[in-house]
């Protein structure tokens, strides 16, 4: 028997596979695909206050490697999610982690008040991509001064574990982890898709109605594992790596890199089983490696660099 | 039976320069296809193409699935290339289908929208009057096939190389008057759908229209193939890809 029980802050998960946000609607869209009780954690398709419509179409475009997606942050709102999908998730013995975002502090304070109050929300994972329309369209995850600002807010008002998402387009991630676990987060996921982009070179144009997306797949999986690396040196709250993940060599990689558990995401468009596969993947190269508890594995890295 | 299954190739075979038809044969009991219905299918082996590929299925025989694809884009090159005995992995069938017609129907293919029609053609055999459409005659396919499926056969081309020149929602018009009362349904490019649904729009008879948009998954939970529709914003691969024609906001 291997032990492949983790813990995020708080929260514990009985193996150390996740979902990303976005990429598993609300479960219920792969739950005929899955056994969801099998997953350490289901983090839902993200939720603002209010219902998005999110952006026209095309909203999305395969890379070599990988996809942009521009959806524009869809998604029903958080009461409508309470109401209709939660009851759903409940009969499952996984935490759900209800991903959120909003355009204002206040947006973010409320959403997660009310998602903190809700019967069957274990965690909540701060998306800060997006841009902050009291600061005049500073992206909130970019900017420590304000990010400090949102995620403080937020700390105020849950008593849940909170998990901030980090941007990959900044200068120093480590130093953006830094501000978040200043601020108050339990945990960081590392990372956040790639600004990108795509031009229809007979049209002139962007594919993307939106002109730009955030990259995912294998292409940004080795810029994940160095960011998690970087992270894991920078802040001591634990961090959960994606980016790419496609199998479970490639979590594995996440978890020697630092990371405390690993969210699988575009891999689950082209493979619904992702998931299960790559936690049965990770128990095999445990036996295999003849190490009895998972956590052995984290942060192992040895390397001269420092 | 689960929709997500791997199957092996046992042809892939060119139909002309431009088409080839795969038959795959499951390695397991799979669920049955309606016509309307759709595969996601992976088209090589690498992780470029990354994604699978949404294609209708074409026919369904003796166990074993028939796609017809047109030879585009990176995903149909690379699938062009798999040889017989290759596994491949395959979500399906996903998708509403199109809802049966009770006698004569009038159906509009758009290049390889055909592929969509096929099976209502055969199910309903001899009871489709068929527009069939595309640039010139090297983009037609299977026209052989959908003469004997269908009760009879309208081909247009823009280029005027095979059947009337023009564009084929011409000869919808002629099917409107000459069969009042018999539903439509239309496959192809988004701007023929739209012709298609306006001039359909005022008869008061149904109108299905089976709609492509760029998706990831196939099952609902990527939201990249959205469609606005008077009841609000739909999934092309889970509320269609079959859509009411005056539904759509387009």
């Amino acid at each position: 028997m291997v032990n492949l029980a983790v813990e995020i802050g708080p929260l514990k998960l009985k193996n150390p596979v996740m979902t990303a946000s976005g990429t598993f609607g609300y479960g219920e869209e792969y739950a005929e695909f899955v056994d969801l009780n099998r997953l350490g954690a289901i983090v839902v398709k993200g939720l603002s206050l209010t219902p998005r419509e999110g952006n026209p179409t095309p909203r999305i475009v395969e890379t070599p490697a990988g996809m942009l997606n521009a959806i524009g942050l869809q998604n029903i709102g958080v009461r409508a999610f309470i109401k209709e999908k939660l009851p759903f998730l409940r009969q499952f013995d996984t935490p759900v982690i209800a991903n959120f975002f909003g355009d204002t502090i206040d947006e973010y304070v409320q959403a997660a008040e009310e998602l903190s109050a809700a019967d069957g929300v274990r965690a909540l994972e701060m998306n800060i991509s997006c841009p902050n329309k009291q600061a005049g369209w500073i992206v909130f995850g970019t900017d420590p001064k304000t990010m400090d600002q949102v995620v403080g807010a937020v700390r105020n008002v849950t008593k849940l574990p909170l998990i901030v998402k980090l941007s990959p387009n900044v200068t120093d991630i480590g130093c953006m982890a830094k501000v978040a676990e200043d601020s108050g987060a339990d945990a960081v996921s590392v990372m956040n898709t790639i600004t990108g982009m795509v031009i229809d070179i007979r049209r002139r144009k962007p594919v993307l109605a939106n002109a730009t997306g955030g990259l995912s797949g294998p292409a940004i999986r080795p810029i994940a594992v160095r960011m998690v690396w970087e992270v894991y040196k920078a802040v001591k709250i634990p961090i959960i790596g994606m980016g790419g993940i496609m199998t479970a060599h490639d979590a594995i990689e996440f978890m020697i890199a630092g990371a405390r558990a690993v969210a699988v995401g575009t891999a689950n468009f082209i493979m619904p089983t992702a998931t299960t596969d790559i936690c049965d993947g990770i128990e095999a190269f445990l036996k295999e490696e003849r190490i009895s508890d998972i956590n052995d594995l984290i942060g192992s890295l040895t390397t001269s660099k420092k | 039976m689960s929709r997500s299954f791997s199957a092996t190739i046992l042809h892939n075979d060119y139909q002309s320069s431009l088409f080839k038809r795969l038959v795959v044969k499951p390695s397991s009991t799979v669920i049955l296809p309606k016509p309307g219905q759709f595969y996601m299918l992976q088209t090589g082996d690498s992780f470029d193409p990354l994604l699978k590929r949404p294609f209708s299925i074409f026919s369904y025989e003796e166990n074993t699935l028939h796609f017809l694809y047109r030879i585009r884009g990176k995903g149909t090159h690379s699938l062009s290339k798999l040889k017989e005995g290759t596994d491949i992995q395959l979500i399906g069938p996903l998708g509403n289908s199109y809802p049966a017609p009770e006698g004569d129907f009038i159906a509009v293919a758009g290049g390889i929208g055909i592929a969509s029609l096929f099976p209502l053609l055969q199910k309903f055999e001899k009871r489709a009057h068929l527009c069939y459409g595309a640039r010139n005659k090297a983009e037609l396919v299977m026209v052989d096939e959908a003469r004997k499926a269908a009760k009879e056969l309208f081909i247009a081309t823009d280029d005027g190389s095979a059947g009337g020149k023009g564009f084929v929602t011409e000869y919808l018009k002629h099917c409107l008057d000459s069969f009042p009362g018999a539903p439509v349904y239309a496959c192809g490019p988004t701007p023929m759908l739209h012709i298609v649904a306006k001039k359909v729009r005022d008869r008061g008879i149904p109108c299905y229209v089976s709609l492509e948009e760029h998706m990831a998954c196939g099952i609902g939970a990527c939201l990249g193939c959205v469609v606005k529709t008077t009841a609000g914003q739909k999934r092309v691969c889970k509320e269609g890809p079959v859509f009411a024609a005056e539904e759509i906001i387009w």
